[in-house]
């Protein structure tokens, strides 16, 4: 039985039919347009489907939509305020965390809800929080960097011609 | 060489952010899957459950009855075959009278939406008469009478050999001779986006658009116009997004096709989006290899000759297969010196999933067994593995026995600047029981010298268009599968005319909007597209040149673009803005258009089979150490630190490359610890899912340390060379010396899963 379901989509409501059966995935990608959140397995496995559920992080490969009625659903989309980078998404760019960019959406909201509980993680809690979130680009370096530096806040502004990131780098 | 003192570049070399990143931080980016055209319909592809069968009959009459279906195509739809070598078409888009792997599609269907598409499926019906199943390559050379391919005998794909100088000689001669087999493994690209295709056929003007992730839209072009009998100048192959290639989007998947087929056939938009299953299907991954060989030394650690035999996997299609037998061969001659060397090789089908082109193709299976064997010999000759590697260790000029040339290596830097910043001397032999260290070597092309197709054609052209409109844009087909190939062609163009990187606007990976590329593969685009991008940059100079000449009253050869601007090089107040230059351009002659092609010198290596598989324009080289711990209770590596040196030339974005070898560093331990795909005695796969096919998640991951080389090649655009294959090639070896260091076990096979190190340890039955 198809059902009418009210969800918060980035603070927005939407009004959407959906079957018992359907994901949550698939009806914010084809139902309300967000296509932030990516699938790259369907499976809980790679984490690129992932958003914010009242602020926790899930796989929305494995949510149903009838189950988030009345529920805060953040997207990648949602992070950014008007379009502004938030420090995170900035210490991406800056950082060279994303490549294919494929894994991104899912990395930001894990990041994000690991910051957002935990300020300053260490780099072990950080490689902790993104253990379901798999990228086959970036060996994970840049990545854990970039949230790294989000964290100290050091990331605003350009980084200077040259300038290169402590951990990546050992000079003979 | 280093880089000439006179040059110091503004754009170039500096790590500047990617172009297309903000976007893709906003989840604004449009991958294949994001694209919803009006009038989209779905489509899904039925699979083959079996991996060798006769096909007796198909009916699809029930799926064609299900309400929201629109059609049924097989493969009697679309009967021509392809392969991204033309010359040895064995794959047809769905299944003609018999699969060949578990998995093969054998029909497709397209309906309103994806779950009727889905449902649609399960009511085709397919009668298979089943036939034997060969999953082993030795096996199926042996059962001539079970044939996957009828014109291939013991299934065969391929076989040759390769004969250089007078190896049984040599080693006759030499004072230690290592012998061993190893054997790699059977893994996969596994990029996040899985594969997906949306296909747009015009009836009116009988057009085809396809937008598809591909590695080289203008090779899938190519093989559409012969797929569907179509004009190729009705085809227009336009790339979203690429989630990530590393070799294994380099061909038409079968939803590429379908699509196709199934749009022209209806008249609208059709999408296929694949499940994480079928892009395990659909594979094209690196050959499992069974390598014997024989390495013979002089006393003082100098190769004398190599003799090496090769049995590759190539699963049940053609795929890149030819290439990367030979690539194994020319792999052989470099980075050290062997004045003998002898190559066997075949590739064999079997009933598996198709291997193809997967990053650094060749390399990562000729260095386990290459690079294992130095160790070996440096421990009986008692000479340390870094020293015996320094000994025979290229350099620049060198021309292998084969023939082939390389203009410029900057190898033994690489070699002392790892062993330097590992400590690989002071630690080797002198850790504790269970640690280890490994040092391990490599080198890969950029680019080919020939193209897959007979032709001379240049491999890459480019344009830079400059007007008052739109200001500065480069159009090029060279595709961005998310190694950055976008922001460092900008960044060529903006350092040629003095500008900064976001002024220039890209136009990429479109056949109708940008001249033939050869695509991305073969570690080629910065190399051989940054030739004709930074020629067409030089051509636009140089007609500008005749205005601002004359508007300056200087010399053309005196102009310099520096900030935004051209001025006289020795008298600096001479000077006019750029877009005040252009506009007068405009204004008297039009827009500025310039034009650069990029043809590699066609060096042949020396006439025998498989000579034009290797030549290069130039070769990158590298280094790399891996510092392990083994578990000794549950047999599990840990790689706790690993230094990669890279001879990659002037990096154009430093940022990017060393993400190249990050990312190279990951792939390469997932193949050396934890990354396989299994079969069932059947050939089904086992494991076609992302939690059981083990790639290193962040928690898995060492830290990687990019180890700076001073590197220039003058020949190159800018000096930059590859670093997006090589810095793989070395991986899997390191690992495994670094466990011989460890626990003294030496491994000829890969994954080194715990059981398989418990088992030598004599902890497991
Ligand atoms: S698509 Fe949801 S975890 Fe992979
Ligand atoms: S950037 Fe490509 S998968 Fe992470």
């Amino acid at each position: 039985m198809k059902r009418l379901v009210e969800l918060d989509v980035n603070g927005q409501r939407y009004d959407v039919i959906v079957s018992p059966r359907e994901l949550l995935v698939d009806v914010l990608r084809k139902k309300v347009g967000t296509i932030g959140p990516k699938k790259g397995c369907g499976e809980g496995q790679c984490g690129a489907c992932s958003v914010l559920l009242d602020g926790e992080p899930v796989v929305s490969c494995l949510t149903l939509a009838i189950a988030c009625q009345g529920r805060k659903i953040v997207t990648v989309e949602g992070l950014a305020p008007a379009g502004r980078l938030t420090p995170l998404q900035q210490a991406f760019v800056e950082h060279g965390a994303i490549q294919c960019g494929y894994c991104t959406p899912g990395m930001l909201i894990c990041a994000q809800a690991l910051l957002d509980e935990n300020p300053h993680p260490s780099e072990a809690q950080i490689r902790a929080a993104l253990v379901g979130n798999l990228c086959r680009c970036t060996g994970y370096v840049k990545i854990v960097e970039a949230i790294q530096a989000a964290a100290r806040g050091l990331e605003a502004g350009p980084v200077a011609a040259g300038a290169e990131p402590a951990s990546a780098r050992s000079t003979p | 060489m280093n880089k000439p003192e006179n040059r110091e570049f503004a754009v170039v070399g500096k790590r500047l952010p990617r172009l297309d990143a903000p976007a893709k931080a906003k989840g604004e980016a449009r991958f294949t899957n994001d694209l919803f055209l009006a009038n989209m319909v779905y489509a899904k592809i039925k699979r083959s459950p079996l991996a060798h069968a006769r096909i007796r009959r198909i009916d699809y009459s029930r799926a064609l009855a299900l309400p929201g279906v629109l059609a049924v195509v097989t493969g009697a739809d679309a009967p021509r075959p392809f392969c991204v070598m033309p010359h040895v078409p064995t794959e047809t888009v769905m299944a003609i009278d018999k699969v060949r792997y578990a998995g093969e599609p054998v029909a497709a269907v397209a309906a309103m939406d994806e779950e009727t598409a889905e449902d649609a499926l399960e009511l085709i019906d397919v009668e298979y008469e089943e036939l034997p199943v060969l999953l082993d390559p030795i096996e199926a050379m042996q059962r001539d009478d079970a044939r996957i391919h009828e014109a291939f005998a013991r299934n065969i794909h391929y076989e040759s050999e390769q004969n250089f100088g007078d190896v049984e000689a040599a080693l006759a001669a030499s004072h230690l001779v290592i012998e061993d087999v190893f054997r790699t493994s059977y893994v996969t690209p596994a990029f996040i986006e899985p594969h997906a295709a949306v296909a747009d056929y015009d009836t009116a003007q009988e057009r085809l658009t396809l937008y598809c992730p591909i590695q080289m839209p203008h090779h899938l072009h190519r093989t559409l116009a012969e797929v569907m009998q179509m004009p190729m100048e009705k085809i227009r192959v336009s790339v979203p997004a690429v989630g990530g290639g590393f070799g294994g989007k380099t061909e038409a998947a079968s939803c590429d096709l379908c699509a196709a087929i199934l749009s022209r056939k209806l008249g609208r938009p059709v999408k296929v989006p694949y499940t994480r299953a079928e892009t395990f299907a659909q594979n094209k991954g690196r050959h499992p290899c069974i390598m014997k060989l024989r390495l013979g030394f002089e006393r003082d650690g100098r190769i004398t000759g190599l003799d090496f035999d090769n049995t590759l996997d190539g699963g049940a299609h053609a795929s890149w297969g030819i290439i990367v037998l030979f690539f194994t061969a020319a792999l052989c001659h470099l980075p050290y010196r062997i004045a003998n060397v002898r190559f066997r090789g075949r590739r064999v089908f079997t009933n598996k999933p198709s291997c193809g082109a997967q990053r650094g193709l060749g390399g990562v299976q000729v260095r386990m067994a290459l690079e294992g064997a130095l160790d070996q010999a440096a421990d009986r000759l008692g000479i340390d593995p870094f020293e015996l590697r320094m000994r025979n260790a290229v350099e620049s000029g060198y021309t292998t026995a084969s023939g082939v040339h390389v203009p410029h290596a900057e190898f033994k830097q690489c070699l002392r600047n790892v062993v330097r910043a590992s400590g690989y001397l002071d630690k080797r032999g002198k850790l504790p029981f269970g640690q280890g260290i490994g040092l391990a070597a490599g080198y890969y092309t950029s680019g080919a010298l020939f193209m897959l197709y007979p032709t001379h054609k240049p491999q890459a052209t480019a344009i830079v268009r400059i007007d008052t409109e739109a200001g500065i844009t480069l159009f090029t087909g060279a595709t961005d599968i998310g190694q950055g190939s976008t922001t460092v062609l900008a960044q060529m163009v903006a350092e040629e005319l003095g500008v900064a990187l976001g002024d220039i606007n890209v136009v990429a990976q479109d056949t109708a909007l940008a001249p033939f590329d050869n695509g991305t593969f073969d570690s080629r685009v910065t190399y051989g597209t940054g030739q004709a991008v930074r020629r067409a940059a030089q051509d636009a100079k140089r007609q500008l040149a005749e205005i601002v000449a004359a508007m300056l009253g200087v010399p053309a050869e005196h102009l310099h673009y520096r900030g935004g601007a051209v001025a006289s090089r020795f008298e600096p107040r001479k000077r006019v803005e750029l877009r005040d230059a252009v506009a007068r351009h405009v204004e008297t002659r039009g827009s500025l258009v310039g034009v650069g092609h990029f043809a590699p010198p066609r060096r042949a290596a020396h006439r025998q089979p498989g000579g034009m598989s290797g030549p290069s324009p130039s070769y990158a080289f590298g280094a790399q150490v891996a510092q392990v711990e083994v578990d000794l209770e549950t047999g599990r590596i840990r790689v706790l630190d690993y230094y990669a040196a890279d001879d990659c030339g002037q990096p154009i974005n430093p940022m990017s490359v060393e993400g190249q070898v990050e990312g190279s560093v990951m792939m390469g331990l997932g193949q050396a610890l934890s990354e396989e795909m299994r079969l069932s005695p059947e050939g089904r796969l086992l494991n076609p899912d992302l939690h059981d096919y083990k790639m290193p998640t962040a928690v898995d991951m060492p830290r990687v340390h990019c180890v700076h080389v001073d590197s220039y090649d003058p020949d190159a655009p800018f000096g930059a060379k590859e670093s997006g294959e090589g810095p793989i090639n070395p991986v899997a070896a390191a690992v495994l010396n670094a466990v011989h260091d460890a626990i003294g076990v030496r491994f000829r096979e890969v994954p080194l899963t715990p059981e398989k190190v418990l088992r030598a340890l004599g902890k497991m039955g």
